[in-house]
């Protein structure tokens, strides 16, 4: 049943993908090849790549926005746009569900693909179909019932039905158990299982490296928007370990500030912190987390997508996220109350969002009117604005940050990635905090500008203040923090110094509840 | 105009023209309306043969449309927000026929209808507000249904009946200054304010340069400065020529004061304060503003309460102009202050507009209505020709920002930036659909956050 490398007839094979966006390439030389009823993994760090590959492959990026060449069932295509893909029997499904929450299971699973009968949509054929398509994925809810009023788990399962209903040959499976819990993540790759059985073949980007390990036949690594290696999992009797070795076997390329760091004395500390999703009460996304901060440390937080570090960081920010459910905040001592945003920042407390574009600014200031937005009151007299100081304040920021501006009266949308980051900084930094939480503060920006970044943040340290990072690059946390804290599914697995830690040990804890806590 | 692109720091930058307005990114549309405003005038001083131009109907003009252009201070401040205020005219209505029959009736003087009036307003607004901010309804449905409630409140208040208002009051609808001092053919009232108005110029030109050398910021050559106050001050005078040289006893409407001193003050208000800036920062990106501690709630309460006041100012303004409440007062003038407010370059989606923009709008409209009514057309081809005129003008406006490229006028000033050597990867064209760099960017945690905690 499965087959071994080059014994097996090819289903696809994408050769020498190369993807760039202005100012970046997200992929260079990329090549896989899938054999037909096989299950093949794509494994990489975040923004290594894997979503962009698939992306090219589904049409999303149609044919003559990339390079390289797409062979599938032995011929080459080139897809204009998802549909033409689907035609030929590719169905990708996304993290996020493309359902239509208000609609029904049947209407969903046949929505742009309605049977017809005389032109109008033949509702009894469609019902009958669906039970069918229903009882193959092993769902057997009412095909009435809206999608709203089913779990995500089964809304993962109508969405592989929809595809079923396509006659798909390859199924792309984009963290398809991100978002599910233990019982129904198990049930959905026993279901991949099936299907491979029926000639099926699959590809499956997780990150959960154990249900790699348990399906799939053969893996792909990629790095940085290249190719690493392809493992065959029975041959090369491939495990966890194998695989974190070849995501993250690299030497450091980024070139990190010098860490002279002076820690001081504990100052802020979360205590017993517990936060349920904002939508599904049921579900804990930070479970009964607790950590210090000491002044002039820079604290890492590691953790897979989802993981809970935005949620955690978000909810001490004034209880942005979420709704909160229990805990306890402490600085230099005292029991403080963040209960909104504003008394958060108050209490010295700030937070740079991983999405400058959509949390962090808004894209119709200009860069003066950005930098102060988040403290008006400190350039303003009886709310009178300032306009003079303002300009003035900018200015001082444009020139300590090195923000590449001719004015700070520019629109910050006329910024490039790096140095909008910039603004957004300053805009904390503004508010003269003791506590800097930087939410992924690197994404989106070229090398040179990261390590700017980086040094920022060293220097906001040796100021004695404490800064919490959160990000997805190993790497990057392992040079410029001082303590690693891990986190999985809400809680906090692992607390290391920087220089104890590498990264094996890290994704280990990121990806596994075993707890290791040791609070000094 | 001589252009220099290759030496973007000296000489006359159209750009700064734009900075008369207040408005950063909205400039050059403002530019452009204000141009399609002065070209207007001019058709239409030429196709009527002088009539548009002439004292009598200057201050009819301003008299016709000073309670829109009233609204439309209001509108805009609400739809920067993000919202829109449907009920205003309705609220026009309503106010109005309280305060007719307070004077009439229950014999208030004047002055206390008129606080009457804008306590109803508050209370009006505070009750939208309520709804809007605070339950968490979008305000198209909150004023929609406020549309309905006031009309037939106004109806339900005044049995359907007209009030006649006392003459005292209608001075702030159809009034003009007192005259005082030696008759020498002119209003002195009206000259008087004209004085002002130019010294407020000056001034202001004197006060910008100095702030602008506080700021550091480079300075535009004198000339710049001493020509825009010229054209400026030139404009001013003519219009009190004009204003003061109508018949005997007229001169500058005293609504036109009102209407003066209330784009002075939310000019200020917006550009000025903590509160200005919070609304634009609610309309642009309220998850930004609510992460900066933008308290939402209460700017979302605060316009649309503000715009009800407002409305109860048009709204005796409109009585006290026609000397009478009635049962259809109001009636459409919602529209016409938001199509004064888009034409004026403010943004569908919020965070964009000024006050000043939408006063110029609202003038397009009003000089456009006047001088047609002027040449006989009748009724129903204006109505038509103002719906194209909206359409065009925000048409425009939308299609040259989705081309990513500046409207006419902006490729005046961006040929000028592209020299200033930012490392943007892309000068205006379209930054904001830039892929993202990572295309993982859409990460669980990102689609795991609520879309919103409220509701609009």
């Amino acid at each position: 049943m499965v087959p071994a490398e080059n014994e097996s007839p090819t289903i696809l094979e994408m050769k020498s993908i190369t993807k760039e966006f202005p100012g970046v390439k997200a992929l260079e030389n990329v090549s896989i090849r899938v054999a037909a009823g096989e299950i093949h993994a794509i494994c990489g760090e975040n923004g290594a790549g894997k979503s962009t590959l698939m992306k090219v492959l589904s049409g999303v990026y149609p044919y003559g926005t990339y390079t390289g060449e797409i062979v599938y069932l032995g011929e080459t295509v080139r897809f204009r746009d998802i549909r033409a893909s689907e035609a030929a029997g590719i169905a990708i499904i996304h993290q996020e569900l493309a359902l239509i929450p208000q609609l029904s299971i049947t209407e969903n699973i046949f929505l742009g693909n309605e049977p017809r009968k005389r032109g109008a949509i033949d509702w009894v054929e469609a019902h009958r179909r669906a039970i069918d398509l229903l009882a193959r994925v092993g769902l057997t809810d009412d095909p009435d019932t809206q999608i709203k009023n089913i779990g995500v788990g089964k809304q993962q399962l109508v969405e592989i039905a929809k595809a079923l209903n396509k006659n798909v040959k390859l199924l792309i499976l984009d963290e398809p158990t991100a978002a599910l819990n233990e019982a129904d993540s198990q049930h959905l790759l026993d279901l991949i299982l099936g299907l491979r059985g029926r000639g099926i073949a699959a590809i499956m980007i997780s990150h959960k490296l154990n249900e790699i390990e348990q399906i799939a036949d053969s893996i792909t690594i990629i790095r940085d928007g290249h190719t690493v290696e392809t493992l065959n999992v029975k041959r090369d009797g491939v495990d966890e370990d194998r695989i974190i070795r070849g995501m993250v076997g690299r030497v450091l390329e980024h070139r990190f500030p010098e860490r002279n760091s002076h820690i001081g004395e504990v100052f802020f500390e979360v205590k017993n912190w517990n936060v349920q999703h904002p939508l599904t009460a049921e579900r804990m996304v930070v479970k009964n987390s607790s950590f210090i901060v000491r002044r002039g440390e820079v604290v890492g937080f590691a953790g897979l997508m989802g993981a809970g570090r935005t949620e955690l960081a978000m909810s001490i920010f004034g209880r942005s996220y979420g709704n909160f459910i229990s805990g306890e905040l402490y600085k230099d001592g005292k029991q403080i109350q963040a209960r909104n945003v504003g008394e958060a920042i108050d209490n010295g407390i700030a937070y740079v969002s991983e999405d400058r574009k959509a949390l962090g600014l808004n894209l119709l200031d200009d860069i003066k009117d950005s930098v102060v937005a988040a403290k008006l009151s400190k350039i303003s007299r009886a709310q009178i604005i300032n306009h003079v100081e303002e300009h003035n304040v900018a200015d001082e920021y444009r020139k300590s940050l090195r923000i590449k501006t001719p004015t700070v009266d520019e629109g910050v949308n006329k910024l490039s990635g790096g140095n909008q980051q910039k603004v957004v900084l300053a805009k904390w930094l503004f508010t003269d905090p003791d506590l800097l939480i930087l939410d992924e503060p690197t994404r989106g920006i070229d090398v040179g500008a990261k390590t700017e970044i980086y040094g920022i943040i060293r220097d906001i340290a040796a100021q004695g203040k404490g800064v919490i990072l959160i990000s997805s690059e190993l790497p990057e946390l392992l040079g410029v923090s001082d303590r690693i804290i891990t986190i999985f599914e809400g809680a906090i697995t692992n607390n290391v110094p920087a220089s104890e830690a590498d990264p094996e040990t890290l994704l280990k804890s990121m990806t596994s509840t075993k707890k290791k806590v040791n609070d000094k | 105009m001589s252009e220099t692109p290759d030496a973007p720091k000296s000489g006359f930058r159209f750009r700064d023209l734009g900075k008369m307005f207040g408005g950063a990114q909205s400039s050059g549309r403002q530019v452009g309306i204000l141009g399609a405003l002065v070209v207007i005038i001019i058709l239409f001083e030429g196709l009527t043969g002088g009539l548009t131009l002439d004292p009598v109907n200057l201050i009819n003009l301003v008299n016709q449309n000073a309670y829109v252009l009233i609204l439309a201070i209001g509108m805009v401040m609400v739809i920067i927000a993000g919202h829109i205020d449907l009920s205003v005219g309705s609220i026009a209505a309503f106010v109005g026929i309280v305060v007719a029959t307070a004077m009439v009736s229950w014999h208030f003087p004047p002055p206390l209808a008129f606080l009457l009036g804008l306590l109803m307003g508050v209370v009006i607004g505070a009750w939208q507000g309520w709804w809007v901010a605070y339950v968490g309804v979008p305000a198209f449905i909150v004023t929609l249904a406020g549309m309905l409630i006031f009309r037939g409140a106004n109806q339900f208040f005044g049995n359907s009946n007209t009030v006649t208002t006392p003459d005292s009051f209608n001075i702030i609808g159809g009034g003009n200054i007192p005259d005082f001092g030696p008759q020498f053919g002119f209003s002195n009232g009206t000259l008087l304010l004209g004085v002002l108005a130019i010294i407020a110029i000056v001034w202001q030109e004197i006060r910008q340069r100095r702030t602008q050398g506080l700021m550091g910021a480079e300075k535009a050559p004198v000339w710049v400065s001493v020509f825009k106050v010229v054209v400026l001050a030139l404009v001013a005078g003519g219009a009190t020529y004009l204003f003061a040289t109508g018949r005997i006893g007229t001169s500058y409407p005293v609504s036109g004061i009102i209407l003066g001193v209330l784009v002075l003050i939310y000019s200020f208000v917006t550009r000025n304060t903590t509160f200005g800036r919070h609304i634009y920062a609610v309309g642009g990106n309220w998850h930004a503003a609510e992460l900066s501690g933008v308290n939402i709630k209460r700017i979302n309460f605060l316009v649309m309460m503000n715009m009800s006041v407002l409305a109860s100012i048009a709204g005796m303004v409109g009585v006290a102009r026609a000397g009478a409440s009635g049962p259809g007062d109001g009636t459409g003038w919602e529209l016409d202050a938001i199509a004064a407010v888009f034409i004026g370059g403010a943004a569908v989606a919020g965070g964009i507009g000024t006050i000043v923009g939408s006063i110029v709008g609202g003038l397009v409209i009003a000089v456009l209505n006047n001088g047609l009514q002027l040449l006989g057309v009748s009724n129903d081809r204006v109505q038509i020709i103002k719906g194209l005129v909206l359409l065009f003008a925000v048409g425009i406006d939308v299609y040259s920002k989705r081309q990513g490229r500046p409207s006419i006028i902006g490729l005046w000033s961006s040929r000028q930036r592209r020299n200033s050597g930012d490392d943007a990867p892309t000068s205006g064209a379209a930054p904001l659909d830039r892929p993202s760099i990572e295309p993982d960017g859409n990460s669980a945690e990102a689609s795991s956050r609520p879309p919103s905690t409220t509701p609009n």
